[in-house]
């Protein structure tokens, strides 16, 4: 068996079903739009600001504010690229197809992240590029010190995010107990961890919060985090590779 | 009693029944049969009241459903075992049933009984597997012990017990005089189970009669005749007398005559003049599905054909033999690439029915005996190691086989 | 050729499937018998590896499942017409398991063509009826044209056609010398498919033979006969030590008797046999017998013992759910 075949396979698959479509671009449209409006708001906002603030003024961080909320469409991509095969019994045809489950898992998880990497990183420039737009005068350009980084970085934040989504709905199986928890927990528990001085130093390493320091070029005035951007990505990389690991622990171990 | 007289229902242009007029009688069990798509399932809700006739009414009792008192104590259905709230107890979806109709709890517990799920009767039904929801669909047919009886595919999802239970179940209602009307595409069960039958096909009546009349109506009854195996000449000599006394012989599988048109004293007569000593002589009637099959011809919805399979590469199983350049004509594939015979030419079903030796319609004789090039007997092996240029072309000369070995 | 070896399978304390062991050979269709909750389905998923045996073996083709390349072309299995994506075509849910195994695309259209699914292929399958993804799941048996087939309970939803064709679907494989194994609860579509039958109860082997052999040793078979002498052929057959017993309708009846050694007997004393046809129990009836212990939800009419199957007759169960309930407000 060929893992080129479980590749087109998992194409096929991946490219057939109406919920590729609309959780990609729904990561997309809302990644660009409230982007756009954020920096919309924070241009006009510039006026009224201390001096203070002027000076952690990030144009390209403020661009990609709209994935706070577009990342929720792609951890919905992640999750259902996988659990779909279980919740539909598909998956006891895919792995009488293609028994070994090493092959299967991560052909499937090579197509998924590829299809959600092109995607994320045409999301991130496009939020980058009409954000700076809005932003007008205060804009940064690629060219820049580190815009560069944090605009690619965005692309692999955000399918970082849906490969972790994948990791954990492999452990978990069912769509709905991996979104029960993975959408709360990227919407409102990381954000209030971070939030809260006492629980920050905890929070600071959760997958998201270390991730997005890539999709910053200018430090925010009190900034105490004990790792750069490219060590931020590294930890959440250690956080995905742990949630695969785990996934493909359990699909080897247990009964289909 | 039910009653339908002129009954049509259209769904905008299409026409799901059309004039149908029956009668189904107490104290027999009555299939309801017709292909996919012919109008059962239409048929049924209309008589539960779930769907108003564009024409035509159905009555049961000489009330249509709607205007029934207490209909749920005078008509028991099982009409779809998915139609329970997955999350509610067993027992309580039962009571909540027995409530709106006023049957006391008691009731409830006795039907669990009856239909064996006492001991789950606790659980959410969710977790019910098909049987265990049919039985619970059947327990709220007969919750209001009624006079008439709705079944659709009772059987379905049933293991054998449950099967023979449930044919039991609707033979013994029918005894005390009830009114049992069953749907169902399992001819076998129903040849076993129904008194009477029903057909549709495209919505309109095909047949109403007697389950025996039915068969002898659509297909030939015929006999089974053996000759003794250690003398192959009687089997000629029997042979020859019956055709000449007008008979039809035909061999079957296992060295025994099939032969229509002589019945069986005559055929002992036949066979004592002969000095032909028998081994068996049986009368058999064909079975209820190859009359079906025969009656409802041109009305399927999805038809089957032969795998043509040239588009795959034959690729070798590692430890399967070096394919053999054989593609003796007929050998290779026993039928598997055959067309549909022409008789069947312009008819829109798909298997060629009765006809003895033909490429899926040969239950009787698989093997194609009478196929001439079959002589060494065919490696098995061998066919799935043919590479694909050499498949496609049996599958054109078997163009003329099925026709010779018939 | 599927060979099992001592397969086992504990979920907890329950054991499953307990020391499975036989073969099921190519050429003929082999039914795989139980009643429900016997161990069928896990024994078919551990075939196919998606289960792990607890202990024991199962190899096809004398090869591990997950050691096959491209085990679709080995191995084709109907195992749960849901095993599809709902929101995929039927065309591209075959064409998405024809590529992991290397099929080429116009095999796709092939099989779709075979199961008669040409014109749906491009909807989805959700919207097909419990028949039409059944045929979608033996399309993605036939996919590899393999050796060995696999069904669980192919008739399910099928119209009379569908069953008929798959009925002789099954046959034709086994003719062509494959390995064709189903499972089924319709004894008596069972009856008139396999030739040889492997019966499982509460995980154990009850029964590894022949059809034929089945029958006969699981219940009772007899010789029914006719004839305008009958007084003549009783003397003849208690001449020769047989016991005839006579029937409502007038017939005679020989338990155990062979119709040949009767036929020679009738000829010799110049007797005419207006029938001599040897009688079977229904494959349904042997099973019953056989299996009469390992079934899990009896339906019962309320006195004990009612679970076996022979208590089950049609004046035992209603007669419960019409007694002793109603009455008072069958009035009203």
């Amino acid at each position: 068996m060929a893992a080129t075949q479980v590749v087109q396979s998992e194409w096929t698959k991946i490219r057939s079903v109406a919920s590729t479509v609309w959780t990609l671009s729904l990561a997309a449209v809302v990644t660009v739009a409230l982007g756009m409006l954020i920096s919309l708001l924070s241009a006009d906002e510039w006026a009224t600001m201390s001096p203070r603030e002027r000076l952690s003024f990030d144009p390209t961080f403020i661009s990609f504010a709209g994935m706070s909320l577009g990342q929720l469409a792609m951890i919905v991509f992640g999750v259902l690229v996988v659990s779909n095969e279980y919740s539909t019994g598909m998956i006891r045809t895919s792995l009488a197809a293609v028994p070994q489950r090493g092959t299967f898992l991560f052909s499937k998880l090579a197509v998924a992240t590829a299809l959600a990497f092109v995607v994320s990183l045409a999301t991130s420039f496009v939020a980058f590029f009409l954000g700076q737009a809005m932003l007008g005068e205060h804009s940064a350009s690629l060219g820049d010190a580190g815009v560069l980084r944090a605009v690619l970085g965005g692309g692999l934040y955000m399918t970082l995010i849906a490969v972790f989504s994948m990791g954990v709905a492999a452990m978990l199986r069912s769509p709905m107990l991996s979104l029960g928890i993975l959408m709360p927990f990227f919407f409102l528990i990381s954000a209030i961890l971070g939030n809260v001085s006492a629980t920050k130093k905890v929070g600071q390493f959760l997958p998201d919060q270390a991730g997005s320091k890539i999709m910053q070029v200018v430090a925010p005035a009190d900034n105490d985090t004990p790792y750069g951007p490219w060590g931020g990505l590294g930890i959440m990389v250690l956080w995905v590779a742990v949630a695969l690991l785990g996934g493909y622990t359990l699909l080897k171990k247990r009964d289909a | 009693m039910i009653e339908a007289v002129g009954l049509t229902k259209r769904y905008g242009a299409k026409t799901a029944v059309y004039n149908l007029s029956f009668q189904v009688r107490p104290g027999a069990v009555t299939g309801f049969l017709g292909p996919n798509g012919s109008g059962k399932s239409t048929t049924m809700r209309m008589i539960l009241g779930l769907d108003n006739p564009t024409s035509g009414q159905v009555t049961i009792g000489g009330f249509p459903y709607r205007k029934l008192p207490n209909a749920p104590r005078q008509v028991g259905a099982l009409l779809d075992a998915k139609a329970v709230h997955g999350g509610r107890h067993a027992r309580n979806h039962l009571l909540c049933l027995a409530q709106l109709s006023g049957i006391p709890a008691r009731r409830v517990d006795e039907v669990l009984g009856v239909v064996g799920l006492q001991d789950v009767a606790k659980r959410r039904s969710k977790g019910f597997s098909l049987g265990m929801g049919q039985r619970l669909g059947i327990a709220a047919a007969l919750l209001g012990d009624p006079q008439v009886l709705l079944f659709d595919e009772p059987v379905n999802g049933l293991d054998p017990e449950g099967i023979l239970w449930v044919r039991n179940l609707m033979k013994s209602l029918a005894a005390e005089g009830r009114t049992v009307f069953v749907s169902s595409h399992l001819m076998s069960e129903m040849a076993l189970t129904a008194d009477h039958l029903i057909v549709i096909g495209r919505g309109q009546l095909l047949s109403d009669m007697s389950v025996k009349d039915f068969i002898s109506a659509n297909s030939a009854d015929f006999a089974r005749v053996r000759t003794p195996d250690t003398e192959p000449q009687q089997r000629e000599k029997l042979s020859a007398a019956l055709t000449e006394a007008g008979g039809q012989v035909l061999p079957e599988q296992d060295g025994a005559l099939r032969v229509t048109g002589l019945p069986l004293p005559r055929i002992s007569d036949l066979a004592h003049g002969a000095d032909v000593r028998l081994w068996e002589l049986s009368p058999h009637q064909a079975s209820l599905e190859e009359a079906y099959m025969r009656m409802t011809q041109g009305a399927v919805d999805y038809r089957s054909t032969i795998d043509q399979r040239s588009g795959l590469q034959q690729e070798m199983p590692p430890g399967a033999m070096p394919p053999p350049q054989m593609p003796v004509a007929g050998q290779g594939q026993p039928g598997w690439y055959a067309p549909p015979p022409p008789q069947q030419g312009g008819q829109p079903f798909a298997m060629p029915q009765g006809q003895p030796a033909g490429p899926y319609g040969a239950p009787a004789a698989p093997a194609a005996p009478a196929a001439p090039g079959s002589t060494g007997g065919p490696n098995p092996y061998a066919q799935a190691a043919q590479p694909s240029a050499a498949a496609a072309q049996p599958a054109a000369s078997d163009l003329t086989k099925p026709e010779d070995a018939r | 050729m599927i060979e099992l070896e001592g397969l086992t399978k504990r979920y907890g304390e329950k054991l499953a499937v307990n020391r499975l062991t036989f073969t099921v050979r190519p050429g003929m269709v082999t039914g795989f018998l139980g009643p429900n909750g016997a161990g069928k389905s896990t024994t078919m998923r551990m075939m196919l590896g998606l289960d792990r045996p607890t202990a024991g073996d199962v190899r096809i083709d004398g090869q591990h499942y997950d050691g096959l390349r491209d085990p679709l072309k080995y191995i084709g299995a109907l195992l749960d017409a849901k095993g599809m994506h709902g929101g995929r075509s039927a065309f591209n849910h075959l064409l998405c398991l024809a590529q992991s195994n290397g099929i080429p695309k116009s095999r796709v259209h092939e099989v779709l063509d075979t199961v008669g699914l040409t014109a749906v292929a491009r909807k989805k399958a959700k919207g097909f009826s419990l028949g039409m993804g059944q045929r979608l799941g033996i399309a993605g048996a036939l996919l590899g044209d393999p050796r060995i087939l696999m069904f669980d309970e192919p008739v399910n939803g099928l119209d009379p056609e569908g069953i008929h064709w798959i009925r002789t679907l099954m046959k034709s494989l086994a003719a062509q010398g494959r390995t064709v194994f189903v499972s089924s609860h319709l004894m008596s579509e069972m009856a008139l498919t396999a030739d040889h039958l492997v019966v499982i109860g509460q995980g154990r082997l009850l029964a590894d033979t022949s059809m034929a052999d089945f029958i006969r040793q699981n219940s009772r078979s007899y010789v029914r006969i006719r004839s305008p002498q009958p007084e003549q052929l009783l003397d003849a057959l208690s001449g020769a030590g047989i016991i005839a017993v006579r029937a409502v309708d007038g017939a005679l009846e020989v338990d155990g008797g062979k119709p040949e050694h009767i036929g020679e007997l009738a000829a010799q004393h110049q007797v005419a046999l207006h029938e001599l046809s040897p009688q079977q129990a229904s494959l349904e009836e042997a099973f019953m017998r056989l299996t009469a212990e390992s079934v899990e939800y009896h339906a019962h009419s309320g006195p004990p013992g009612a679970g076996r199957p022979d208590a089950v007759t049609p004046d035992a169960v209603t007669p419960a759910s019409r007694q002793g309930w109603g009455s008072d407000w069958k009035k009203g």
